[in-house]
């Protein structure tokens, strides 16, 4: 099983509201997913700026002075905010590959779980509503959101192996479903440079979907491309900086519900994770249909 | 008439107040409100009583349903129905995957479409849908009648057995052993009876095709008898 959830909106008035959005939908997918939960949020993209999601399985001593080591090492001003097992470490756009080289040779325990001007992600192990309410969802803004609480199948329940996934800048992918073609895929993508933290399945389909964007494509394009490359049982939610997209394999076993009204794009693996979006009553709702590419953006 | 609010009551004290109900009931007409996409509600209900839940519902509503007649209005998830024994089920919206999936009798009605594997393996309900069906559907049916006023998806009837299906539109693909088969007279006349039961006006049965099991899969072959 694993339930997902994804907002997309549409209504700058609603960007405040995101985050309390997204967290009453994950935490109604609890059962689908108990094991461990995560998220991404897009908020506001800086100018200049880059952020790097980190991780710590001991964040009191690896983020105590990482401020200091980074801008340090670089030589310019650095910003840390910590959030409990989780830290947004914001530099400027020029230094992002030079702080990530600091961090990989000085604070080696510290993982990256996400770059770009927007994206943030925050992922553990643990009950979904214990994991949105130690990383303060509820009070995030942005522009959109994508959540998944997991039953692991395919590989060990641990921090790295929770999803969204993210293989490239402002890029994630959560999924429910399992893949048959990861080994050889990850073989293949490795050969052409991709990297790789885990024997997830569903990282593959990230880092797929990241190698085609490398290649020109926009996420449209990638996730229609996916459809004769990646074999198994997947529905995906994707995102970029400014967009979003759904696709579900041609069998279509793992449920998908959507939601489009004039202020926001959702998605639930149940409709339950629907029910309390303004203006549901009255919005569009419908099942995305097998092997279809759904993508919006802004 | 009884009226539960989900909102305020818990799901299982619904269902066991349904179960309660028998033959002889004094509450014939239950409104179910706010369900907001919950499961199971109204599973196992065994009584000729009226049930309208006005909202959505989530998984395997009216599942196992003697009798009843139930009403959604609004959308149903995945197996709405499932292993209906008989009664009326309806459903004003769309329906998810495997709506009817192994229904033995009574009267499944979804007004909107219906996603993929619609009445796999069903056997011997009878199953209506005002839209479109998804792919897979009829999978191994055995008996009872599938009648579709718009579209099937892929692989329509795959291995099907003695159940008989009506589609309007188009059909995407047939599956293995399912082929179109004559409309007769009997045809006519048998789903003229399925539209009205079902309340559907304003279409002829001429403008169906009747699809069924060319009885030539291995299954069929007496020679392979011994192998199950």
């Amino acid at each position: 099983m694993c339930g997902i959830v994804g907002l997309f909106l549409k209504d700058k008035a609603l960007e405040p509201h995101l985050g309390a959005l997204t967290n009453e939908m994950l935490t109604t997918m609890c059962g689908r997913g108990p094991d461990s939960a995560g998220f991404a949020v897009y908020g506001d993209a800086l100018n200049d700026r880059a952020k790097i999601t980190l991780q710590s399985p001991n964040p009191a001593t690896d983020f105590a002075n990482l401020d200091r080591l980074i801008s340090g090492a670089i030589g310019h001003e650095v910003d840390l905010r910590v959030k409990s097992t989780h830290a947004v470490l914001t530099v400027p756009s020029d230094q992002l590959e030079a702080a990530k080289a600091v961090l990989r040779s000085q604070a080696p325990s510290v993982r990256i779980m996400a770059t770009g001007s927007a994206i943030e992600i925050y992922k553990e192990v643990g009950y979904p509503t214990s994991v949105a309410s130690r990383f303060e969802l509820a009070k995030m803004s942005g522009t959109h959101a994508i959540g998944h609480t997991r039953m692991a199948t395919e590989s060990a329940v641990t921090t790295l192996g929770s999803h969204p996934f993210s293989t490239g800048p402002d890029q994630c992918l959560v999924h429910n479903g399992s893949l048959s073609n990861h080994n050889n895929l990850r073989r293949e993508l490795r050969h052409d440079g991709m990297t790789f933290e885990t024997e997830n399945d569903s990282e593959v389909a990230a880092a797929y979907l990241t190698w085609r964007m490398n290649q020109g494509m926009n996420l449209g394009e990638a996730l229609t491309k996916s459809l004769d490359d990646l074999d198994g049982f997947f529905t995906f939610v994707v995102g970029t900086k400014n967009g979003f997209g759904v696709l579900r394999d041609p069998i279509a076993c793992k449920p998908a519900v959507m939601a489009e009204t004039d202020q926001y794009v959702a998605f639930g693996s149940e409709y339950r994770a629907l029910v309390n979006l303004p203006g549901i009553e009255t919005a569009k709702v419908w099942e995305p249909e097998p092997g279809t590419v759904y993508f919006w953006e802004r | 008439m009884r009226t539960i609010d989900l909102a305020k009551t818990a799901l299982r004290d619904l269902n066991q107040d349904l179960h309660r109900q028998s033959a002889g009931t004094n509450e014939a007409r239950w409104e179910v409100i706010n369900p907001m996409g919950s499961h199971a509600v109204a599973v196992g209900v065994d009584a000729p009583i009226t049930i309208d839940i006005r909202g959505s519902v989530g998984y395997y509503c009216a599942g196992m349903n003697k009798q009843a007649i139930v009403t959604v209005h609004g959308s149903a998830g995945p197996g709405v129905a499932e292993n209906m024994m008989s009664g009326e089920v309806r459903i004003t919206g769309d329906a998810s995957q495997y709506a009817g999936a192994t229904g033995r009798g009574g009267l499944l009605v979804i007004e909107g479409n219906a996603a993929s594997r619609c009445g796999v393996s069903m056997k011997g309900i009878d199953i209506v849908v005002k839209g479109s069906i998804g792919h897979m559907s009829a999978f191994m049916a055995q008996s009872g009648h599938l009648v579709v006023l718009g579209d099937a998806g892929d692989a329509l009837g795959d291995s099907i057995y003695e159940a008989k299906l009506y589609v309007r539109g188009t059909v995407k693909s047939l599956g293995a052993d399912c082929i179109e088969k004559d409309m007769r007279a009997e045809h006519h006349d048998e789903l003229a009876g399925l539209l009205a039961k079902a309340g559907i006006s304003g279409v002829q049965t001429s403008e169906f095709k009747r699809y069924g099991s060319s009885r030539k899969l291995y299954t069929f072959n007496i020679d392979n008898a011994d192998a199950y």
